[in-house]
């Protein structure tokens, strides 16, 4: 279970998460917590500040331009997973099914992006 | 009859039931969304030179947009923090705070955002007709400096060929028109005069006549190139394009383009799930925050798995920000 | 309806817990009810129901294809009469709309309103909780929320026979662009149209899908008795988790591609509209830039693992029933686990071996043709280690038994017949004949529905405390198995002759004035076709019969009628809500049939080891 560094007056509730390993150890812990998620809260916003930013820079070509952009878009989603999802340390079963998924995903972009680029004859149906 | 592990954690997969549900339907939403964003890549890929347009939504809107999301999720889970150090009156104030959040974005989209583009017009311009539109679209200078060409114009539409879905609006446009120049005490257009003959009382015509955006009535200005921040203003200049040279106009709704149809798709998609996670959020911060005095840990539950949900809806609009507005 | 269930929503929401200690109702207790059981019948009837209705398109169609433009029998009459149907059946006789109206629906409605529900959900709700010893569904309120959303799905489906120009007719593939244009001339409802409605339909049916897939993964994660390993789970179990998850996974991409589609029809977006389309010497209203493959990529992504959801339940079901009835462990039981993980896994990228045909270069081509082959080997091994599980068995040839052993060799012709498809210079020969049909008919007809049939008639007993009659399921059984043979083996050799699928008139208007010259030789095999398949429908009468007469007047059987060692046979037959009257602790594998030293032929999972371990037997059996 998530992250468990946020004090709890539930006793009860301590019980069933000894195993989370990172565990309730602190009391002092949850002021960190909280200050963490703010903190990454500001760093997400300065991020798409920088993804606005890197738009007026051009790198050469589109394609590099939007490679750079979801590269930013992709790191950013790893924080949002990491801390505010708790996926940085969640139990392995949710990692499991998140990596089926993505590995899907990829399948389903690479594969049709391959499909609609090797026709064997010209398949471009939007000739305008 | 209890269903097991409704609150409490199953010992050997460290999980309770809403959280491990709310996971496997995440993963399914990865899905979806991963098929909408093929959608997009098949598209683009697809699209031939000059047919994916950029620089038509508003950034500032887009960016304000995206911190507001941004700032939504870090309360949400502040507010489940405050759940599980029994803060209850902190809990209730975060909550409020995501709700306004989910508030702000969809009304922005739904009341600024949309509708600016429904009140746009676009016309795509034949092949064969390019040329004759050459001041509007500058294409000579555009090959010589090896971009894409310009198939387009677009702007506010100020008059329409009769019977054309179309006339309404146009009539409106050109009214406010109308008084936007009388305002200014501006006879006609400006520029290089081409086309600025403002026509706003023609009698059954077969023409559109459309009040330029910027990159059409300067189309050889470089400045059109580079993304801007700011919105740029609509031109007083008109031009009159003849029916017959139209390929495909609409206003910027989804039948105008894949461009368009892809955009209203994924964001009124990613928009509906925005509501649903309000409308959950609002039932916890309202009547459903009464578990709070019976079972605490069950409404930290809750609101953690309701926040999960907000975060992966927070999660999608992280792509679909560069992909729609910047590049 | 609607009120009601918001109601029931919201009181299970307030008294979360302490519900279910009063009597429920008779709407809460058997129509709106939260009970995997019940769930399980509704989606069971459903479905039934749906399955009797594709038959009966499919036999309509049948009868056009051997006696084309003859008026149908007794039925053409009442087709004519029904509204709107009544168009397509002029004097009781079948339009080519009718028939393209019939065989669309006849797909979709057999895919994804019959087999889908019987096989998955309705199977897998009543037997799934009860096999893992768990209580019932770990979300029980999102499992009625499937069931009804379901229904929704079925009733939009059903309606949708009734708007003007009918139901869908773009077949149960929907490819556009004719799927894009198809319902929207003048006389159709910009919205209540076929085409639309069947989108509309599928986004609910596939809502529902999520809906129930969520719900099992949870139920078989997190509900599991105490003791009830992974290894020790009954391998049903094993494959309702693994199509849950092709479910949860594939479906969305499907959801999306209906969704795009849907904004084509609607708001008129090119999605999937090519520029410059012409319908009717017009040039249309699309703005095009869309691609048509598009489409195919997506709906294909969900539909080839979708055959792997037709066909995993069934697969389950045998294995229960035939370890059950050869009284001996199924052979290779962790090897079957690994390989529907194999299955599932690249069920995921096989897909465009459906789409040979659309200009696909050599490289694509090549790829997938190598993962096709690939997912064989796992198919075999699944089929294989159910044959070697009959080798030395005292076999008992109960119904369901009869039923499992002939699914056998009929999924074995359906899955040899693919391996040639499975190659791109063959495929291109073979598409879209009556070689596909028999190929994809043999797994799901004589496969998945057999299958069906083997676990309605295992799991009767478990449902209504009563056993099925026995002479009229061997009736039912025999007429079945040798009808349905005479419906497809034929479709292999006209298919190999080059008969194609939509021709309405089946080849030709009469062997006089053949259209197609190729299709003669083999073109007298649609009359045996079409008098198999009427035959087959009567074959179900013993069935129908047996499932309602056996309801109040079958022989009454205590938890265990069949000597079974799974924990859905420690419960009370039928069982209560709440499943179990006793603790459910599991001691043992699922299969500990015949085991050397024990007191009697199975050891159920739920009684303590008897047996020491030193003459515990060296057996295939799953480890502990």
């Amino acid at each position: 279970m998530s992250d468990y560094s946020v004090k709890t007056t539930d006793k009860d509730h301590a019980h069933g998460h000894g195993d989370s390993g990172h565990g309730d150890s602190g009391h002092g812990g949850h002021e960190m917590h909280l200050k963490l998620y703010w903190g990454i809260g500001a760093a997400l916003i300065a991020l798409t500040g920088f993804t606005v930013a890197l738009s007026y820079i051009d790198f050469g070509t589109k394609e590099r331009n939007i490679v750079i952009a979801m590269l930013v878009a992709a790191f950013k989603v790893c924080l949002v997973g990491a801390i505010f999802m708790h996926l940085k340390g969640e139990k392995p079963l949710i990692w499991k099914f998140l990596y089926f998924s993505a590995i899907f995903v990829a399948g389903l972009f690479f594969l049709t992006l391959l499909a609609a680029s090797d026709p064997i004859f010209g398949t471009n149906f939007n000739q305008h | 009859m209890q269903i097991p592990h409704e609150v409490t954690a199953r010992p050997d997969t460290g999980l309770y039931n809403s959280k491990l549900g709310i996971w496997l339907f995440l993963a399914s939403e990865v899905m979806l969304f991963g098929g909408l964003f093929s959608g997009y890549i098949f598209l683009r890929m697809g699209a031939e030179p000059g047919y994916w347009p950029h620089g038509l939504l508003n950034v500032p809107v887009g960016t304000m947009n995206t911190a507001v999301l941004i700032v939504s999720s870090v309360t949400v889970v502040m507010a489940w923090a405050a759940l599980k150090m029994r803060q209850f009156l902190q809990y209730k104030m975060y909550m409020l705070i995501t709700i306004i959040c989910g508030i702000i974005f969809l009304g922005v989209k739904l009341s600024y955002e949309y509708p600016q583009k429904f009140d746009h017009f676009g016309a795509f311009i034949r092949k064969d007709s390019l040329s004759k539109y050459e001041a509007y679209l500058g294409n000579e200078f555009l090959k010589s400096k090896n971009l894409d060409p310009r198939v387009e114009i677009s702007g506010h539409l100020l008059d329409a060929p009769k019977g054309s879905p179309y006339e309404a609006v146009a009539k409106k446009n050109a009214e406010h028109f109308k008084h936007m120049l009388h305002e200014e005490g501006i006879g006609g257009g400006h520029g290089d005069g081409h086309g600025a003959q403002v026509q706003v009382q023609t009698e059954a015509t077969d023409d559109y006549v459309i009040q330029l955006d910027p990159a059409n009535a300067r189309p050889t200005d470089p400045a059109n190139e580079a993304p801007s921040f700011l919105p740029k203003k609509q031109t007083m200049m008109t031009a009159v394009v003849k029916a017959a040279d139209v390929e495909n106009a609409s206003m910027f709704v989804p039948r105008h383009s894949p461009y368009f149809a892809i955009y209203f798709t994924i964001t009124g998609l990613h928009g509906l799930h925005v509501l649903g996670g309000v409308l959950v959020f609002i039932y916890f911060w309202g009547p459903g925050s009464k578990l709070y005095q019976r079972n605490p840990e069950h409404l930290a539950n809750r609101v953690e798995v309701a926040g999960l949900f907000w975060h992966f809806v927070d999660l999608v609009w992280i792509f679909v920000f560069p992909l729609f507005y910047l590049l | 309806m609607a009120t009601h269930a918001a109601h029931d929503a919201g009181h299970a929401a307030h008294d979360h817990g302490h519900d279910d200690h009063h009597e429920l109702g008779f709407w809460k207790q058997y129509v709106f009810s939260t009970d995997h059981k019940v769930i399980g019948i509704q989606y069971a009837v459903t479905g039934l129901l749906f399955l009797l209705l594709g038959f009966g398109l499919m036999l309509a169609m049948r009868w056009q294809l051997a006696h084309p433009g003859a008026p149908i029998p007794y039925f053409g009459k009442i087709l004519a009469s029904l509204p709107v149907i009544g168009q397509h059946f002029p004097n009781g006789a079948m339009s080519a709309d009718g028939y393209n109206e019939f065989g669309a629906m006849h797909g979709t409605i057999m895919v994804f309103f019959g087999i889908v529900p019987v096989a998955f959900a309705a199977l897998g709700n009543f037997a799934v909780p009860l096999q893992i010893g768990a209580p019932d569904m770990t979300f029980p309120r999102i499992n009625m929320a499937s069931y009804w959303t379901f229904f929704i799905s079925c009733v939009i489906m059903l309606g949708s026979f009734f708007v003007p120009g009918g139901a869908a007719k773009s077949g149960w593939t929907s490819y556009p662009p004719l799927a894009g244009i198809a319902d929207l001339g003048p006389g159709n409802h910009p919205f209540f149209n076929g085409q639309t409605l069947w989108l509309t339909g599928m986004v609910f049916n596939i809502t529902a899908s999520l809906l129930g897939s969520v719900n099992f993964i949870a139920t078989i994660i997190q509900l599991r008795a105490p003791g009830m390993t992974w290894m020790k789970m009954p391998f049903f179990v094993w494959t309702q988790f693994i199509t849950a998850i092709l479910l949860l996974l594939a479906f969305p991409p499907l959801e999306a591609a209906g969704i795009f589609q849907f904004m084509d029809r609607v708001f008129g977006s090119s999605f999937f509209m090519p520029t410059g389309l012409v319908v009717n010497q017009q040039l249309t209203q699309w703005s095009g830039g869309g691609s048509p493959l598009l489409w195919q990529h997506l709906f294909w992504f969900l539909a080839h693992p979708e055959v792997y959801v037709l066909i995993l339940p069934g697969i389950g079901v045998i294995a229960e029933v035939v370890a059950n009835n050869t009284r001996k462990p199924i052979y290779g039981y962790k090897v079957m686990v690994g390989a529907i993980f194999a299955l599932a896994f690249l069920s995921f990228i096989v897909w465009a071996h459906h789409m040979y045909m659309t200009g696909m270069g050599a490289k694509v081509a090549a790829f997938f043709q190598t993962t096709t082959i690939m997912i064989s080997v796992p198919s075999v091994i699944l089929i294989t280690a159910l044959m070697l599980s009959l080798w030395g068995g005292s076999i008992r040839f109960t119904v369901p038994m009869l039923f499992a052993t002939a699914f056998m060799p009929m999924f074995g012709i359906g899955g040899l017949t693919g391996i040639p498809l499975a190659f791109n210079a063959v495929d291109l020969y073979l598409h879209d004949t009556y070689y596909i049909i028999g190929h994809f008919h043999y797994i799901v007809a004589p496969g998945t529905i057999f299958a069906i049939f083997a676990g309605v008639y295992y799991w009767y007993p478990k449902a209504t405390g009563r056993q099925m009659n026995e002479f009229l399921g061997r009736v039912h059984f025999w007429a079945s198995l040798i009808t349905i043979n005479g419906i497809f083996f034929p479709m292999f050799l006209q298919g190999m002759a080059g008969v194609h699928r939509r021709w309405y008139d089946g080849g030709g208007a009469s062997l006089d004035q053949l259209t197609y010259k190729l299709a003669g030789p083999v073109l007298h095999w649609n009359q045996f076709m079409s008098t198999s398949a009427f035959l087959l429908g009567l074959a179900q009468i013993p069935f129908i019969i047996n499932f309602f007469w056996s309801i109040r007047n079958g022989q009454k059987v205590g938890r265990n009628p069949w000597d079974a060692t799974t924990l859905e046979w420690d419960a009370p037959s039928p069982p209560p809500h709440g499943n179990f009257d006793k603790h459910i602790e599991v001691f043992h594998g699922p299969y500990e049939y015949s085991v050397p030293g024990a007191a009697k032929d199975f050891t159920p999972q739920s009684e303590p080891v008897e047996t020491s371990a030193a003459t515990r037997p060296v057996s295939p059996a799953p480890a502990h």
